[in-house]
């Protein structure tokens, strides 16, 4: 596989063209997070609705590159029903694996794992990680409010 | 212009065998200009205006030259030119030194939405603090500003016209000339944005009888971080400062101060002397070379490039009739982003993005878009690169199910 076809793999281009969980709610349980990437203009929003410590479901919306706008997806499914803990440790983990770090391997990232191509890529890593930076907020709000 | 031999004098080619396609962010720097910079530390590295030892006086020579080779090159006077960080700087410097305090509630400023958000957020700013209020010039179908469009909304109340000159998007020269006069005819003051046409056409000021005009040194094979403002004379003199210090001051007291004439009074501050004093070299360089002959080279670059993208289905041309060496483009339903990534792996270097023009990616109705933009060390074979990737993008991304 090239570099190219390793970046854009199959996975990724699944989710850009057919999104999961995409559209906003005016469900006021959900709490929003609206991150624009000024350079490219890539523009995500993620919504989260946690109960009882658990992410009960994410929404996302906005527009971008394919990289950034399925990723938004990808995440979406990964983390639903996780309890906040957990989908944060996928989150850091996922930067530090986009940021070519030591990570958690024992992780099971499923689709988030055709990610690792970004890694040869450090130009394309804020469109790999701007829609998971938005959905930690979402959830860190929820801490600050227990 | 034989375009190999330019290349040769840039020494980023000797490390990097890339297609650069990106002068409209910045140019690259010739061998001539890097040595001027290193002279300057290795044998002055002195201030300016400040000593009365050989060194600073010689120093201060070399800084005096290149202003008076800057006024020249656009045919203006000598304190006339200012020297500011880039051409962001010096609009900030018109929009604050001059429209806080010259503009009141009811003015108006007609900008367009062709302008880079250096000549739009500090006008926004202005009127936000004045009361004025921003007009934009209703641009043609084509996305140009023309003088009838221009006309429309000039009024008695319009006290600042602040335009591109060339559109860093679109690449359209806008007819300034007779905007100016129209403006004048209203009492109303000139501001030019020349960051894009300064490094591609002859600019006589006296001809075009702006009252302000900017561009940078960076986009014109000069250092970075170095700017110019011209500013008529009368127009520099009854210009506040916005910046206060040593070297623009005359007399200093607790009583109250002045200031130096123009163009001192707004350069407080140990200047970048080594950028200024290399500029002069960038500015022989672009003389040598004519911009008769720069013009016929980057259309012919750019007609070769239009040629070919007509040919591919996919490709979508936002500005195929504009009259300078800028290609913006699209692979129809790929984002840019994921374009550049493509030809980025063919080191093709090219920006993709919104320019710092959003107001007129809103009017293009698109979220971003790739430009390529011609210099003198571009030859076909950069062209030829470009052509190929694109093809390439085009068949990866339909592959990919795009």
């Amino acid at each position: 596989m090239n570099r190219l076809e390793n970046l854009y793999r199959q996975i990724i281009m699944d989710h850009y063209k057919n999104p999961r969980n995409k559209g906003l709610t005016d469900d006021t349980r959900y709490k929003q997070e609206h991150i624009k990437n000024p350079s490219c203009g890539d523009d995500v929003t993620i919504q989260s609705f946690v109960e009882d410590g658990v992410v009960k479901d994410i929404r996302h919306d906005g527009s971008g590159c394919s990289i950034c706008c399925s990723s938004a997806s990808v995440l979406s499914v990964l983390l639903k029903d996780r309890p906040v803990k957990e989908a944060l440790a996928f989150s850091e983990n996922y930067t530090k694996m986009i940021a070519n770090q030591p990570y958690d391997e024992t992780l099971e990232f499923e689709d988030a794992l055709a990610y690792q191509g970004v890694r040869k890529f450090p130009a394309r890593t804020k469109c790999a990680t701007i829609a998971w930076k938005a959905f930690e907020s979402t959830v860190k709000v929820e801490d600050n409010d227990e | 212009m034989e375009s190999l031999s330019l290349k040769k004098d840039f020494p980023v080619f000797d490390q990097n065998d890339i297609a650069y396609l990106d002068t409209a962010a910045t140019s690259l720097t010739p061998r001539s200009v890097i040595g001027k910079l290193t002279d300057y530390y290795n044998n002055y590295s002195a201030n300016v205006h400040r000593g009365v030892y050989r060194l600073s006086h010689e120093a201060t020579e070399l800084y005096n030259a290149t202003r008076e080779a800057t006024a020249r090159f656009i045919n203006a006077e000598f304190e006339e030119i200012v020297f500011t960080r880039g051409a962001s700087s010096a609009l900030n410097l018109v929009a604050f030194g001059y429209g806080l305090s010259n503009l009141n509630p009811g003015d108006e400023i007609i900008i367009s939405e062709l302008e880079h958000h250096s000549n739009f957020l500090p006008w926004q700013q202005v009127a936000k603090k004045t009361g004025a209020k921003v007009v934009y010039v209703p641009l043609s179908e084509e996305g140009r500003i023309e003088v009838e469009a221009f006309a429309s909304v000039l009024n008695e109340n319009t006290k600042i016209v602040a335009l591109t000159h060339v559109s860093n998007v679109m690449g359209y020269i806008t007819p300034i000339k007779a905007i100016t006069e129209l403006a004048h005819s209203q009492n109303a003051v000139v501001c030019v944005d020349a960051a894009q046409s300064a490094p591609h056409l002859q600019i006589d000021v006296k001809e075009i009888d702006c009252d302000f005009l900017a561009f940078s040194s960076h986009k014109m094979l000069g250092p970075k971080g170095l700017g110019v403002l011209y500013g008529k004379k009368k127009r520099l003199e009854n210009m506040e400062p916005v910046e206060y210090g040593g070297d623009m001051v005359e007399t200093a007291s607790k009583d109250g101060s002045t200031w130096q004439a123009p163009p001192l009074k707004f350069e407080t501050g140990t200047p970048p002397i080594a950028s200024v004093v290399a500029f002069f070299e960038a500015l022989r360089y672009l003389q040598n070379i004519g911009f008769v002959a720069l013009k016929e080279h980057e259309q012919r670059l750019k007609k070769y490039v239009l040629d070919a993208f007509s040919n591919i289905e996919s490709v979508k041309v936002y500005n195929p009739t504009s009259e300078t060496g800028m290609v913006t483009f699209n692979i129809e339903g790929v984002h840019p982003h994921d374009v550049v990534t493509v030809l980025d792996e063919d080191n093709i270097a090219l920006r993709a993005g919104h320019h710092c023009a959003q107001p007129l990616m809103q009017w293009l109705g698109v979220v971003a878009t790739l430009r390529a933009s011609f210099y003198v060390y571009n030859t076909l074979e950069d062209c030829d690169r470009l052509i190929e990737s694109v093809k390439k993008a085009v068949t990866f991304f339909k592959e990919a199910g795009l």
